[in-house]
């Protein structure tokens, strides 16, 4: 029997059972459907954390007050219990360091803006000029925090899209005075709008001199240092350097937790990772139930159609042409199955990213392709069984089912 | 040289203690162009007969030689092989696929050998007209009549232009009339040189015959072909 004749023929007696060929297409369709809909959910989480990460900046390593508690047991922690403050200063002296590229000291409190009659609540970021260069900011108008003493610091100030909307509306922003607390401060910088991620959202903050926000809070200690290495490469022996000269800054204390950025990423990315893999495998076990229901119903088939394979022996079909014939069926009901599934599942996965625009909901490719391969194989390995089984009736037994 | 030649064949079925003598030491000798009817007592064995002559079933014992070659020892593709091109089969139940059309069901055994689409479509439009069924070429089998559907069947039977054409009791599912016209189309093709035989219990069926094996308990009684 030609190739063509016994994929017609296959096809011709899978319609002849629209029922039941319907019902295991859809089955192995759900099963594709939900591996590409379920990773695209998994991998799309995955970017969008990395993409967010990766937006706060490169290379960067972070200083954060206090000593984590995954820091272990140590003397020195034991003995004293108020760490030492993270100051301007500390910053300023890590900027000495040679591996280290930039520093920007971060304070953040909470004040009120008053200008133009408008009056509302905003979050302030006290930092130096270098933080722009750190987190890549883009202007709407002006420019950012201008460069000076890191302690004292010019009363100026650095607005977001969403403030600049809201106190001065159409009118343009840069010049104009503000109050912010008891200050009055000009100013200079208009962020551009960044939308919705991760951390900080600059459309609704201000940014001042670290000075000028330290004596709004009247406070001396930062909430963050960031630092940005020389290059990828650098990244842990920033971290180390960072770690030995604050030391040495705080009398030996250990008093402070430097993360990278990268070991965080990377460890998201890892879970995130591991995630959609589960995710992936969760949903895999319902292309494995499909195989099964395509099994069944091929195993149906065989039953229904005895006579007509005792027939197909009477007229000088071989058992292999039979196999063949009742294989490219059961792979038939998994590949439309299986594509059918990929269509549903990249439409799910384009109504997700509908949904929610910032969301990169694509599948991975590798859970494409296992999802189309395991539900093929399935679909032949399942389908094995009952093809052999009908290539192998006895033909004068097979007749008289009738 | 005979189209068929049975010697000491023997089929034995065991069923359960019991054992059923099937075909007992059978030998038998078709020339061909021969037309000969199988008749006897039901369970005396014409069925288990023609399925072996069809090599749908193996014997026990004794040798089938089937226009000079033994084809007991072929290998089960070897035996499809001969029963797809030196074969025909006409049922009692016509048999035909349900799902697909007179033409379809009569292009079975083309397609079934590899046949080309091209050749298949004109041997099936020359046979549609051979049988008296050009009207009917692309109606299903619950769309014919049971005469139509033996008659695409016979039709499916010979398209391969076997040499042996068999039958178990073709005329079983009809009536009287549309029997003869099936019988009488059996006869002319067997007048065109085609061995012919058929198993049959109608005793009138069986006269038309030129010869007559009469079976009983798996032992041939009678054959009028041997005086
Ligand atoms: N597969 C089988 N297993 C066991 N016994 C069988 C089998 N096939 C046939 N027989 C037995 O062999 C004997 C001959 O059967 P066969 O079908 O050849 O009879 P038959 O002459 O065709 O009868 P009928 O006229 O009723 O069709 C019967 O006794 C039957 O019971
Ligand atoms: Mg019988």
């Amino acid at each position: 029997m030609r190739k063509a004749d016994v994929l017609r023929f296959a096809r011709d007696a899978a319609t002849a059972y629209p029922l039941r060929t319907s019902l295991s297409v859809l089955a192995m369709a759900i099963g594709v459907a939900a591996v590409v809909v379920l990773t695209a959910l998994g991998d799309g989480a995955r970017r969008y954390v990395v993409d967010q990460f990766s937006a706060l900046g490169s290379n960067l390593v972070i200083v954060l007050p206090g000593r984590s508690a995954t820091g272990g047991f140590s003397p020195a922690n034991a003995l004293t219990t108020t760490p030492h403050d993270l100051t301007i200063d500390d910053a300023f002296a890590l900027t000495r360091l040679p591996l280290v590229r930039r520093v920007a000291p971060l304070t953040v409190g909470n004040s009120e803006i008053n200008a133009n009659g408008r009056l509302r609540e905003v979050v302030v970021a006290g930092t130096t000029s270098t933080y722009t260069d750190i987190r890549n900011f883009k202007m709407a108008a002006g420019s950012f925090l201008p460069e000076g003493d890191w302690n004292r610091g010019a009363p100026v100030v650095v607005i977001g899209s969403k403030i600049k909307e809201e106190i001065f509306g159409g009118n343009p922003a840069v010049g104009e005075l503000v109050r912010l607390g008891d200050r009055r401060l000009r100013v200079v910088g208009v962020l551009k709008s960044t939308g919705q991620g991760l951390g900080m959202n600059t459309d609704e903050l201000v940014f001042v001199p670290a000075g000028v926000a330290q004596s709004l809070f009247n406070t001396h200690t930062l909430f963050r240092i960031l630092i940005e290495a020389r290059g990828r490469d650098e990244i842990e022996a920033v971290k180390r350097e960072v770690t030995t000269a604050l030391k040495a800054r705080h009398g030996g204390e250990e008093d402070v937790t430097v993360i990278t950025q990268d070991a965080v990423l990377a460890t998201f990315d890892k879970l995130l990772r591991a995630l959609t893999a589960a995710v992936a495998g969760i949903a895999a076990i319902s292309l494995a139930v499909a195989g099964i229901l395509v099994m069944n119903v091929m195993l149906v088939a065989v039953t229904q159609r005895t006579a007509e394979i005792g027939l197909l022996k009477a007229l000088g079909a071989r058992g292999a042409t039979i196999r063949d014939a009742f294989m490219a069926e059961a792979a038939m009901l998994s590949l439309v199955g299986a594509f059918t599934g990929y269509g549903l599942g990249l439409f799910g996965a384009f109504v997700l990213r509908q949904m929610y625009p910032v969301f990169p909901a694509y599948p991975p490719d590798w859970a494409v392709i296992a999802a189309l391969l395991t539900s093929l194989s399935t679909g032949l390995v399942f389908g094995i069984m009952p093809a052999r089984r009908a290539a192998r009736l006895d033909p004068v037994q097979a007749l008289m089912k009738h | 040289m005979a189209v068929i030649e049975l010697a000491g064949i023997a089929r034995v079925f065991h069923l359960g203690d019991s054992v059923v003598h099937a075909l007992d030491r059978l030998d038998v000798s078709i020339e061909p162009g021969e037309y000969v009817a199988i008749m006897g007592p039901s369970g005396s064995g014409k069925s288990t007969l023609l399925n072996l002559l069809g090599l749908l079933d193996r014997p026990d014992a004794g040798s089938y030689r089937l226009e000079g070659r033994d084809v007991t020892t072929l290998s089960p593709d070897e035996q499809a092989a001969v029963r797809s091109r030196r074969i025909g089969f006409v049922f009692q139940s016509f048999h035909l696929v349900p799902r697909l059309t007179a033409a379809e069901n009569i292009a079975l055994p083309m397609m079934l050998a590899g046949i080309p689409a091209a050749e298949r479509a004109q041997r099936v439009t020359q046979a549609l007209k051979d049988f008296g069924l050009d009207q009917r070429a692309g109606h299903r089998p619950d769309q014919l009549s049971g005469g139509q559907r033996q008659r695409v069947a016979i039709a499916r039977a010979t398209i391969m232009q076997p040499a042996v054409l068999l039958a178990d009791e073709p005329t079983g599912n009809l009536d009287r009339a549309t029997g003869d016209d099936v019988i009488n189309l059996l006869e002319a093709l067997n007048q065109r040189g085609m061995t012919l035989i058929v198993v049959t219990h109608d005793a009138k069926i069986g006269a038309r015959a030129k010869r007559q094996l009469m079976m009983e308990d798996g032992l041939l009684k009678s054959d009028s072909g041997r005086g």
